[in-house]
Parts: C-alpha cells; sequence; structure tokens
C-alpha cells in the first residue's frame, strides 16, 4: 500500500509534468513526445489499478500507432515550430473560463471523495475481473455488445470516408 | 515478498541482457561466418581461434571510434533515438519463457523474468513503442535523406506490425491463452507450426520485415537514401541501432521458438528442468541460421511492391489464417470432430497457394512500372 502510494506520487509528477511540457513546448515534435511519455504513464496508472490488458492496448493502440501516425503528419508537413501564436479574440476568455470549471469540478469530487473514505489504489472486484482476458471479452460481448458494435461500424464509416477522400485526390490530379 | 525475491529478480534480468548482449557480439560474427561459407568465401578468421574474438575487436574499434555529431541536429532527440531503439529490443525478452524452475540450494527458481498474463500483447506493445527511435533518428538528423529513411522504415515497421499481430492472434487461439507460459505448455502433443504453417510463415516475413533485415532491409539500399535513417550516425551511437537489430533478431526468433515451435519443450525436459533452455537456444540457433540463409539468397524486395506486399497479401491472407483457425477450432469443439481441426492446416495452405497466386497477379512488374 506503502509504496504503491509513493509510486503512484512520483508516477503523478511524471504524468503532469509531461502534461504541462506538451502544452508550453514551442516544437510540436517535442510536444508529440510529450504526449507519448504521458500516455505511457496512464498505461501505468492502469497497471497500478490491476487492469494489465487496458495498459498495453494503451500503450499499443495510443503511444505505438496513433502518436506515430501524428509525428508523421507534423514531420511532413513540416510544421515543427510553431511561429506566431495567432490567437483568435474570443479564445483566451473563453479557455480561462473552461480552466476555472474544470478546477473547480475537479477539486469538489477530490472533497467529495474524500469525504466518502475512498482510498486512491484500491482495484474494486469489476477491475479484477478485467485481469483475465475471458472476463474482458465476457463483459465486451454480452454486456456491452451493442456499443462495441456500434463503435466498429464508426470505425468503418471513418475508414470508408478516409479511402473515399483519398481516391477524390487522385481523380482530380487527372 | 521478501528481499530475495527482489535479488533473484535483479539477477535473472541482468543474466538475460547479459546473454542477449553476448548473443549479439557472436550472432555478428556468426553471421559474416555462415554468408562467407554460403559465397564460398572463408570469413573473418584471424582474431583468435577460428576468428571467435573478432567481436571482441569489432567493439574496441567502435567504442574508439570518433563520435561526430553533425551541427545543426536536434541534439536531444539525436542522442535519445538509439536509446529509444535499443530499449525496446532488450526489455522483450522479458517475458519470453526460458525453461520452467529448477531447484537452487532448495528454492524454487523459474526460468523467466516475468510470468505475464498478457504477455503477447506486452510484445506487441513494446514492439509498437520500437518504431520511435526509427523515426526520431530521422528526423533529429536535420538531413532529408536521413528524414524519408527514416519515415520510409517507420511506415514500413507499421504496415507489417498488422499482419504481425494478426498472426500472434493465431498462437493465441490455438494455446487459448495470451501467456506465453501456457501457450508452450499446450504445444505438449504437438507444436503449432504443424497446425498451421502459414502463420508461422506470415510470423517469419512480418518478423524479417519489422526488424529490417533482407530481403526487407531498405536502410542497407544505399543507392536510393544513402543509409536511411542511420545516416549521420557514427561511433557508439550508430552501433546501437546496429546492435538493436542483432538483438531484435534473436529476441524474434525466441518469440517465433516459443510460439510455435515447442519453447523449451523437447524430450526429456519434464525430468531435467536445466535442459529447457537449452532446447530454446537449439532451436534459435536454427532459427537465426534461416534468417542469415534468406539474407544470403534473395533479393532486396523493391519499396512499393513492399508496401503492396504488405497491404494487399500479407494482411488478407493473415485475415483468412485467424478466421480458418478459429473457424477450426470451434467446429472441432462443437461437433467432437477432430477431422474439423485438422481443416485448419489443410485450408490455411489453400489460402496461401491462393495468395501466391494473387502476388503473381498484383506485383508484377507492368503493374508496378514507372508511370
Amino acid at each position: 500500500m506503502n509504496s504503491d502510494l509513493i509510486v503512484f506520487l512520483v508516477l503523478s509528477l511524471v504524468s503532469v509534468s509531461s502534461a504541462l511540457g506538451m502544452v508550453f513546448s514551442r516544437n510540436a515534435v517535442y510536444s508529440a513526445l510529450f504526449l507519448v511519455l504521458n500516455f505511457v504513464t496512464v498505461a501505468v496508472f492502469y497497471l497500478l489499478l490491476g487492469a494489465p490488458f487496458i495498459a498495453m492496448s494503451q500503450i499499443t493502440v495510443y503511444a505505438g500507432a496513433i502518436m506515430v501516425l501524428f509525428l508523421f503528419v507534423i514531420m511532413l508537413l513540416g510544421t515543427e515550430t510553431i511561429s506566431s501564436p495567432t490567437a483568435l479574440p474570443w479564445q483566451r476568455p473563453l479557455a480561462v473560463l473552461l480552466a476555472v470549471v474544470l478546477a473547480v469540478e475537479s477539486v469538489y469530487l477530490v472533497f467529495a471523495r474524500a469525504g466518502s473514505n475512498a482510498s486512491i489504489s484500491a482495484p474494486d472486484a469489476s477491475l479484477n475481473s478485467m485481469e483475465s482476458l475471458r472476463g474482458m471479452a465476457m463483459s465486451l460481448f454480452n454486456n456491452f455488445l451493442l456499443p462495441f458494435e456500434i463503435t466498429s461500424i464508426l470505425l468503418l464509416v471513418a475508414m470508408v470516408g478516409a479511402i473515399v477522400i483519398a481516391k477524390q485526390e487522385k481523380v482530380g490530379q487527372k | 515478498m521478501d528481499w530475495t525475491f527482489w535479488v533473484e529478480w535483479v539477477i535473472k534480468g541482468f543474466v538475460l541482457c547479459l546473454i542477449l548482449l553476448t548473443g549479439f557480439a557472436y550472432l555478428t560474427l556468426y553471421e559474416r561466418r555462415a554468408l562467407a561459407r554460403m559465397q564460398v568465401r572463408v570469413g573473418p578468421n584471424r582474431a583468435g581461434p577460428q576468428g571467435l574474438l573478432q567481436p571482441i575487436a569489432d567493439a574496441v574499434k567502435l567504442i574508439f571510434k570518433e563520435e561526430f555529431t553533425p551541427g545543426r541536429v536536434y541534439k536531444v532527440v539525436f542522442i535519445l533515438a538509439p536509446v529509444l531503439t535499443v530499449v525496446p529490443s532488450l526489455v522483450l525478452a522479458a517475458v519470453i519463457p526460458l525453461g520452467t524452475s529448477f531447484n537452487l540450494f532448495g528454492r524454487v527458481v523459474t526460468l523467466y523474468v516475468a510470468n505475464v498474463n498478457v504477455g503477447i500483447l506486452y510484445i506487441m506493445s513494446i514492439a509498437s513503442i520500437a518504431v520511435y527511435g526509427i523515426v526520431l533518428a530521422g528526423w533529429s538528423s536535420n538531413n532529408k535523406y536521413a528524414m524519408l529513411g527514416g519515415i520510409r522504415s517507420s511506415a514500413q515497421m507499421i504496415s507489417y506490425e498488422l499482419a504481425l499481430g494478426l498472426s500472434f492472434a493465431v498462437a493465441i487461439v490455438l494455446g487459448n491463452s495470451m501467456n506465453l507460459m501456457d501457450i508452450v505448455n499446450a504445444q505438449k502433443d504437438m507444436w503449432f507450426v504443424v497446425v498451421q504453417p502459414v502463420g508461422a510463415l506470415i510470423f517469419w516475413i512480418a518478423t524479417l520485415a519489422e526488424v529490417n533485415r533482407a530481403p526487407f532491409d531498405m536502410p542497407e539500399a544505399e543507392q536510393e537514401l544513402t543509409a536511411g535513417y542511420h545516416s549521420e550516425y557514427s561511433g557508439m551511437k550508430f552501433a546501437l541501432f546496429f546492435m538493436a537489430e542483432y538483438q531484435k533478431m534473436i529476441v524474434i526468433c525466441m518469440i517465433m521458438a516459443t510460439l510455435f515451435f515447442g519453447g523449451y519443450l523437447g524430450p526429456g525436459v519434464e525430468k531435467y528442468h536445466l535442459l529447457g533452455p537449452v532446447y530454446l537456444f537449439a532451436k534459435v540457433i536454427i532459427l537465426l541460421f534461416a534468417m542469415i540463409w534468406v539474407r544470403a539468397t534473395w533479393p532486396r524486395i523493391r519499396y512499393d511492391r513492399l508496401m503492396s506486399f504488405g497491404w494487399k497479401i500479407l494482411l488478407p491472407l493473415s485475415l483468412a489464417v485467424v478466421f480458418i483457425t478459429a473457424t477450426g477450432i470451434l467446429l472441432a469443439d462443437v461437433y467432437q470432430n477432430q477431422m474439423y481441426f485438422w481443416s485448419i492446416p489443410v485450408l490455411s495452405i489453400i489460402s496461401a497457394g491462393a495468395a501466391v497466386l494473387f502476388i503473381y497477379r498484383d506485383l508484377r512488374r507492368k503493374s508496378h512500372g514507372r508511370i
């Protein structure tokens, strides 16, 4: 329990500082790398919560596949350095407002949870069942079958859309 | 969890790293000697008996070589990239079971570093992280050839990762687990390569592309983009890329032996547990020889054909193979008839034949000619 808390504190430090680094870095590639680091720390959080399957999927899908494509796009477009911050006039007040709302909400939640005496790392029964792949598959294909299928159809539509867009460009060139 | 547990853990990790590092050094010698034999040459045989000290000589040379960092590179990432390439190749081996366990002074010592429940997924995730080293090496060199080479190599790795993942799925379905220990134990009666030879072949091809080996060794195609992503690297940093490639070769042969060739299993391993690593080592040596053999025999495949081979042939074939395997196991289970089970190898070999026909049709020079 104690060692878990130490690991959690160190990791959350890394996680928050990598998130800050991602936002404040002037170089888009460095931002992407900070985001990868952030994803990896989130994966370790999942491991701490006793969900290795989700942790590994997090690394494979987000850190491995999606961020590499992000890096590709950044490198191929050559937009590594952010030159001039062309801020929209209404953007900054809105961002401040949203940040305040988020801060108030999270502080409220932290205190509300602290009141109900819940500890930081106490994996409940549903998470433990995630540990075995079988339990995960069972809940995915029994309880959550409809969301699962809808998600896959959504992905299929996105894929078909991407192919259509790519094809149209080729026709236009000819 | 007492302190001896931690000590054992650290020692095992250390020993595994040592095995991989010496394995890398001697794999280079093995490859050079075997290639030389195939080309009716002698190969390096001057340093030590039979050239056995050659790796040490090479290491000394690389350490004392001038390490040149070009002027306008992105320095932090430039240094980070070789490290990011080597570390995944080292930590990949942690989940591979080298054997069961043995008694050392009354203490049961298991012959693996970590027995992870989702071992195969761990391998997948680490392999997907390994792409970063190559992308970043290409980008941070601030050289258009290096960058194009980096993007080319990493696009190749990402494309073949799909076929690799699906051939992992074949082993998962056959072994009914994601744990590598369970998969090895499921092969007690019969190796999975007998049930699913096409799955093993797909795994083999995809891993060759994944470690950038011949015939998919794009960085070696010097006349196209100088040396690809490691054009600007020299000295020890270049040696790290080299090291990563050879360590990945070893680890991937270990994974292949575990998934399809029965891992540490062999005659007498039940009685003498220490025979396990020996059997695994022998299988790895044979698979490594096959890798070198491929390098000596096959010409390099051109990049556009490599991509269309990965996407148009290998990916559909591996999807078909996963489908056939799962259906065969399900039908054999439902009807309690082993005939359905043996339809798996037959049907998958038929689909592989169809894939070969498609190779003739789709990868012809005509359809990939100059526009």
